[in-house]
């Protein structure tokens, strides 16, 4: 390979290693990091809630007037509800998973512990919230529709059975099977028992550290006059089913609100909102960048051509086949891309750096560096490819001309 | 002279057609990336109150858990408990002080076209008002005596009028919430601040603000509950009472004060009210009071998200790229026209018009980029909208941040130009016309 007279040819006019090298390195810190967050937030918005989210839906309705009875409300509501066509379960809650809002309570195996040994999410449901959710209980059993109680202001302590997910009862019992083991979620009360685990049903906070720990608490919560169902719709009637439940639910009783119900699907799109946006952007910024690269080198390797005209020819005319033009330029960039490249590498690991001490972000895996490296390796041989054939196919006899 | 060069610049661009669109596509996506983010950048960050945003403090106290601070390490809660922010209240030591809570409302309007909607609410004093002045289309805003007597009034929102009385002057007219009636005593003009500043904890930074202000004083008497944020480190007995005289936190408490000397009397009585409360078995932590202005608050909670700072710092990497890349195409250009350079140096031009005349080249591609630039901005943030509603109010291009785009565009430009007209400088007389 004639290596050595490309190098010699490229110290004479540096800036143009400069400016390529920078584009090239600048564009590889980027892509590289820009690509792992994306990575990060595709792997957060695929995780599992837990949830059937396809045919479920919840509605919120809040009462108002003198003789609103929420106690009645809620008995009369699920039963209307699970009598409705195209109903497959329906259960009462206080929230959903993505959704950004619920209540948490900090729970310890012993009650003279000073401080909890884990957060969970709760979420209050009835016998039939195992099923409406869609989770999968692994172990022990479903709430018995006589354990049901209530949960208002003047509720003290917490019901003697309850259910977790399987994250949570590793977090508290590790290595251990849950079911049948005690926690505190109130120190001065008595212990509740765990009955049942489910796989998975995550917390209402995507992006919070107690995203799997939840547990489920059999109890209606007749709060403010707020009322809220999950509901589980036959495969495929879910949109149907809802219109129906909508009108239905202000009918049984005039003195509340009902609000607009929401598809668990339109809650993942908006609790999920930010991460697609950032991942959008992200790949928008990458897909220009990586054109405005290829651009830049397409257009200073045509100006190289153009300027060395005369002394491609004087090679041709000395007998250099076309190939060996063609290699020449194919030679330089590569040449110059892999400088570019050293120097993209370290300014990646420096960005890396900074992100991770500035928003405690994860280190880079290593394989970004060296995929980004072949990325723009090719990227450059393409974007060279246009103006090189075109300087191969300068005539030798360009030699002889005075131009 | 520079009205001709300006004229040449413009022609030399339609003479490479191919390689000026290249340097203008270049500059334009790179202050668009730019000035997309920074908007957005400069829409969460900014002083949403900038006349009186030091003199606005937010009140912290730390009553939290002996055994483990609110957040570690050592931050007091992000607000207070209903006792404490109603004897800071009473206590009146700041030049106006306003503890406040949100609230759900069921309305219940009195034109039966009108469903019952359920509107958000804050529960908060007299002072709210002027401390954070929201513009008034009719009325007023209510008084201290009428916080004392817990009466049953509201101020409406300018898009609540709207819903209720159809926009038409509703003072004295009366609104139905559940089971109680509230005259009306103020209806608020439009009022959109970027940061709804007043109430970052627990709700959206970027949400518009409420629907109708009630005062603080009859919310607790008809039992009104927050639908904001509680926290709590202690078991609460029953009762309503119990809360209410809980450590639980669930108020927020904004205190006014005109001067660094009143800041620091209200400090001292701060530290007193904790020091006597401490006696009484309360506040078993050291002292750690805080009273953040309205920035620091704001930069406390972090309303700017990680999210968007990166995409700052992405950006202005991007725009390097694009910087050296117009730097090369731009280099690539007047190298290729040395030969005209030569011969207008030999006919007499000199080198500092020769220089200008690149310079005015450069700046007419940087121009050219940062208009295309600005439409794309402009795009970029209709896009953010699109993904991203809860950006709303934030995604929006004002005065400064349009005369900003337009000054990084020439800077962006001179910068590029820089170092490819001053080797268009350095072009000698003589040696190209030798061969021509």
């Amino acid at each position: 390979m004639e290596i050595r007279p490309i190098l010699s040819a490229l110290m004479r006019s540096k800036i143009a290693l400069i400016l390529i090298g920078l584009q090239i390195a600048l564009t590889l810190a980027i892509v590289c990091n820009a690509l792992f967050i994306i990575h990060q937030r595709i792997e957060k918005m695929g995780r599992p809630s837990g949830m059937h989210e396809a045919d479920t839906f919840y509605i919120s309705s809040i009462g108002f007037g003198k003789d609103f009875d929420v106690k009645r409300t809620y008995a009369e509501d699920l039963a209307t509800l699970r009598s409705l066509p195209g109903v497959k379960f329906a259960t009462m809650t206080n929230t959903v998973p993505m959704s950004d809002g619920g209540w948490s309570e900090g729970v310890q195996l012993k009650p003279d512990q000073t401080k909890s040994t884990a957060a969970t999410a709760i979420y209050f449901v009835d016998e039939q919230g195992i099923d409406t959710f869609g989770a999968n209980l692994i172990s022990g059993r479903n709430f018995r529709a006589d354990e049901i109680g209530f949960h208002d202001r003047n509720t003290q302590g917490w019901p003697a059975s309850l259910i977790i997910t399987k994250a949570l009862g590793e977090k508290l019992f590790p290595g251990e099977d849950a079911v049948g083991k005690q926690f505190y979620m109130d120190k001065d009360r008595p212990p509740s028992t765990v009955i049942g685990v489910v796989d998975v049903l995550q917390a209402p906070w995507p992006g919070s550290k107690i995203v799997e720990y939840s547990t489920l608490v059999p109890e209606y919560t007749p709060y403010e006059a707020m009322t809220r169902y999950l509901v589980h719709a036959e495969p495929g009637r879910r949109d149907e089913v809802l219109k129906v439940v909508e009108a239905k639910l202000g009918e049984i009783n005039k003195s509340r609100i009902v609000r607009e119900a929401r598809t668990i699907e339109s809650v993942r799109r908006e609790g999920y909102q930010s991460d697609r946006a950032m991942a959008l952007i992200l790949a928008g910024v990458i897909i220009s960048l990586l054109a405005i690269t290829a651009l830049g080198i397409v257009g200073m390797a045509s100006f190289w051509v153009t300027q060395r005209t005369k002394q491609i020819g004087t090679r041709r005319a000395l007998g250099a086949t076309r190939k060996d033009i063609l290699r020449y330029f194919l030679t330089e960039n590569f040449l110059i891309t892999s400088l570019g490249l050293l120097l993209g590498a370290v300014l990646t690991y420096s960005f890396n750096a900074w992100l991770m001490a500035t928003y405690e972000a994860v280190r880079l895996p290593w394989y970004y560096v060296p995929i980004g490296f072949i990325v723009l390796w090719l990227l450059g041989q393409m974007a060279v490819l246009g103006p090189a054939t075109r300087a191969s196919r300068v005539p030798p006899a360009v030699a002889t001309r005075s131009v | 002279m520079i009205r001709y060069y300006v004229w040449m610049g413009a022609r030399s661009l339609r003479k490479n057609p191919v390689l000026s669109a290249l340097m203008i596509v270049g500059i334009a996506l790179g202050i668009a990336a730019c000035m997309t983010s920074l908007s957005v950048f400069h829409a969460m960050g900014s002083d949403p109150i900038p006349w009186k945003s030091s003199q606005l403090h937010y009140v912290q106290l730390d009553n939290w858990d002996p055994n483990g601070a609110f957040t570690e390490p050592n931050e007091p809660p992000n607000q207070v408990t209903y006792r404490d922010a109603v004897a800071l209240m009473e206590a009146g030591k700041a030049d106006r002080q306003a503890a406040m809570f949100r609230v759900l409302m069921p309305l219940r309007p009195e034109r039966r076209e009108v469903k019952p909607f359920l509107a958000v609410g804050r529960a908060t004093g007299a002072d709210f008002f002027p401390m954070f002045e929201p513009p008034f289309r009719f009325g007023g805003p209510w008084s201290k005596s009428e916080d004392e007597q817990h009466a049953r009034i509201a101020v409406l929102s300018r898009e609540t009028n709207e819903k209720l009385f159809g926009g038409e002057n509703s003072v004295g007219k009366r609104v139905r919430v559940k089971d109680v009636e509230y005259s009306v005593v103020g209806v608020l003009d439009e009022w959109r601040p970027r940061v709804k500043f007043y109430d970052v904890v627990g709700s959206a930074p970027f949400d518009d603000p409420e629907e109708l202000y009630i005062p603080y004083s009859t919310a607790v008497e008809i039992n009104l509950g927050t639908v904001g944020s509680n926290s709590c480190w202690q078991t609460v007995p029953a009762g309503r009472d119990a809360y209410l005289a809980s450590e639980c936190v669930w108020q927020q408490l904004w205190v006014q004060l005109g001067t660094p000397a009143r800041l620091s009397e209200y400090t001292t009585f701060l530290n007193n009210y904790v020091e006597e409360q401490k006696k009484l078995g309360r506040f078993q932590r050291p002292l750690n009071n805080r009273l953040y202005d309205v920035n620091d608050w704001l930069a406390n909670q972090k309303v700017v998200s990680r999210d968007v700072q990166i995409q700052v710092g992405l950006a202005f990497a991007f725009l390097g790229v694009c910087l050296v890349n117009t730097i090369g195409l731009l280099l690539a250009k007047f190298m290729r026209r040395s030969g005209e350079i030569g011969l207008r140096r030999a006919l007499g031009a000199s080198r500092l018009q020769i220089f200008a005349q690149h310079l005015i080249e450069a700046a007419v591609v940087g121009l050219s980029g940062g208009a295309i630039g600005l439409c794309l901005t402009g795009l970029g943030l209709w896009m953010i909208r699109r993904l991203d509603d809860g950006l709303k109010n934030v995604t929006h291009l004002d005065g400064p941040m349009i005369a900003s785009a337009v000054a990084l565009s020439l800077l962006a430009a001179l910068l590029a130009g820089l170092y490819p007209t001053w080797r268009a400088c350095r072009v000698p007389p003589a040696l190209h016309l030798k061969t021509q």
